[in-house]
């Protein structure tokens, strides 16, 4: 299955600045890409935009050689965001939140490390890093096909981030879920990614 | 140290010049000392049952005039809980004890009100902390319009890469790094006495990072004390002086710097763990998770995952010094 993005541009407002111009990419659900570029370029707007969060002003977004928006219910791109603070609404228990995912598997739950007393409290009474996997954990559900990681791991400390992207690693391969991992560390994205890109260098070459 | 040591670690370095003015410094009391907190949380489980989470427990830590403590630790180990408690801003169903003392003077809750955001300074984890309905300009120099604090914003504007334009907009017009940036200039905008950063650098790129990390450090080196709270290890250990491990909600060893350089110099079992983790030692990890709080094992609360773990380890463990660092391992020599 392919997640392609067409002559994409995009602009917040019609003043703004063109944040995307005329924008390719194309990927498979066997595939892992590491995305960089520098703070502000962009990146987030683009995992948004893939993630169905935003509409792009020109050009298209395409699952499986389909419209993105044209899938009804639970979105198969899943995107988790840099800051889970915003991810998740601040007045429903982690318990109700966890079932805006997809039948989110036990075997999941488990490997993020994620305690059931958790789905007791409120976002704002669990730490930054639990809160992460939480809202890992609940992108990972069974109609999920590509995942959007912005800049997931930097909350965790490193034991936890060594664990978590080998949790990740293992459970895309074998559900066969394509991952777009966004970071500022070029060492992660060697170890997790299978294809890495450059935001800058792919732009040079869009014009 | 790798390779990529930036202006960063030098600062660390050329500071033999201010070494002598510290030392006097330091013969005072330290601007933080934290002992024997706690930390615990009141929780009212289904019916009127009523649970008591202990989620910080005996914590020590010190940080003087002058110097540069990094904190780190295991995810949810009580770092940002550290953090508000010295702040005062715990939420309400939380009980804190222990002493907190700030030069050398006991921080009293009328205290900390008034030197909250002036001669004390948090720069928070959350950029959710940022108010979003005023515009990065007036927020950060909190109302003031004089022309001091307009040139003062500038300036550090200018050193975090934002341009002007950007004192004009909302917090949700800006991209998470560029949040990231204001909150660490609303600190700098004042001349604090203790700094305490909560992973202030998440997401921005590493030249900004090294950027932020130097400036604080030049805030220690003019005489303040700096507590920052990171999971970069990397990056701390270029910038800070000592490092303080936490893993269960309490401090587990503290150790200089120059002690990370060998694993061997180490002292607690997962402040090695820790350093074997760091992508440039294999980012290797260990199984298992840190003990939720209800189910802490007696004593050694790393001993679940610990490969040296014996009977012993299920007694009391002091917090004691062993080759100039403090650990709290019975093991450790
Ligand atoms: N209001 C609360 N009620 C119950 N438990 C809480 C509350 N707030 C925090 N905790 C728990 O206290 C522990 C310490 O939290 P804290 O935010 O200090 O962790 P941290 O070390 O900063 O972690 P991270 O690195 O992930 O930010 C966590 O296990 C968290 O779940
Ligand atoms: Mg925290």
């Amino acid at each position: 299955m392919k997640l392609e993005i067409k002559n994409v541009s995009y602009r917040y407002t019609s003043k703004g600045r063109q944040i995307l111009k005329d924008f390719s990419l194309s990927m498979e659900n066997t595939e892992r890409v590491g995305l960089t570029a520098p703070s502000g370029y962009g990146k987030t707007t683009l995992c948004q935009l893939l993630s169905g969060y935003l509409k792009p002003n020109q050009g298209e977004i395409l699952l499986d050689g389909r419209p993105l928006d044209s899938y009804q219910g639970y979105c198969p791109v899943q995107m988790v965001w840099q800051q889970p603070e915003f991810a998740v609404n601040p007045r429903l228990p982690l318990g109700e939140a966890i079932k805006e995912g997809d039948e989110i598997e036990e075997r999941v739950i488990r490997g993020l490390g994620i305690e059931p007393d958790w789905f007791g409290r409120f976002p704002t009474e669990l730490s930054g890093g639990e809160l992460q996997r939480f809202s890992l954990a609940r992108a990972l559900g069974k109609r999920t096909r590509f995942l959007i990681a912005d800049e997931i791991s930097t909350m965790l400390d490193l034991i936890t981030q060594s664990q978590i992207w080998h949790f990740l690693v293992e459970e895309v391969e074998k559900r066969q879920i394509g991952l777009i991992a966004v970071s500022h560390n070029p060492e992660l994205i060697d170890r997790v990614c299978t294809r890495k890109i450059d935001l800058r260098l792919l732009d040079e070459k869009n014009r | 140290m790798s390779g990529k040591k930036g202006n960063t670690s030098d600062s660390r370095k050329n500071r033999s010049d201010e070494q002598t003015m510290r030392d006097v410094q330091r013969e005072d009391a330290p601007v933080l000392k934290i002992e024997h907190m706690s930390i615990s949380f009141t929780q009212y489980d289904r019916g009127m049952h009523q649970t008591s989470l202990p989620v910080i427990r005996d914590l020590d830590v010190e940080v003087h005039g002058g110097e540069m403590v990094a904190v780190v630790g295991s995810s949810g180990s009580g770092k940002s809980l550290l953090a508000h408690g010295v702040m005062g801003v715990l939420p309400y169903n939380a009980d804190m004890g222990g002493r907190i003392t700030y030069c050398g003077e006991e921080l009293a809750k009328e205290r900390i009100k008034k030197l909250r955001g002036r001669e004390i300074v948090l720069v928070p984890q959350s950029i959710a902390y940022l108010n979003p309905l005023m515009k990065i300009g007036p927020q950060i120099r909190r109302g003031s319009k004089a022309t001091e604090a307009r040139k003062k914003l500038r300036g550090i504007f200018r050193r975090y890469e934002l341009d002007a334009g950007v004192e004009e907009l909302y917090p949700f017009e800006l991209s998470g790094g560029m949040n990231r940036r204001v909150l660490i200039s609303t600190a700098l905008m004042e001349e604090p006495k203790l700094v305490i950063a909560d992973e202030p650098t998440p997401g921005l790129d590493l030249a900004v990072a090294k950027r932020a990390m130097a400036h604080f450090r030049e805030l220690a080196d003019m005489g303040a004390g700096v507590l920052v709270i990171t999971h970069d290890l990397e990056l701390a250990l270029e910038v800070a002086d000592r490092i303080a491990v936490f893993y269960a909600g309490t401090t587990v060893e503290e150790a200089s710097v120059q002690d990370f350089e060998h694993e061997e110099t180490l002292r607690h079992p997962y402040t090695k763990a820790l350093w074997r983790a760091m992508p440039r030692h294999g980012f290797q990890y260990i199984e298992g998770t840190q003990p939720y709080v209800k189910n802490l094992p007696t004593g050694c609360s790393f001993a679940p995952r610990c490969p040296h773990c014996g009977a012993e380890c299920a007694g009391e463990i002091d917090y004691r010094i062993v080759r100039g660092g403090k650990v709290r391992c019975i093991r450790a020599e």
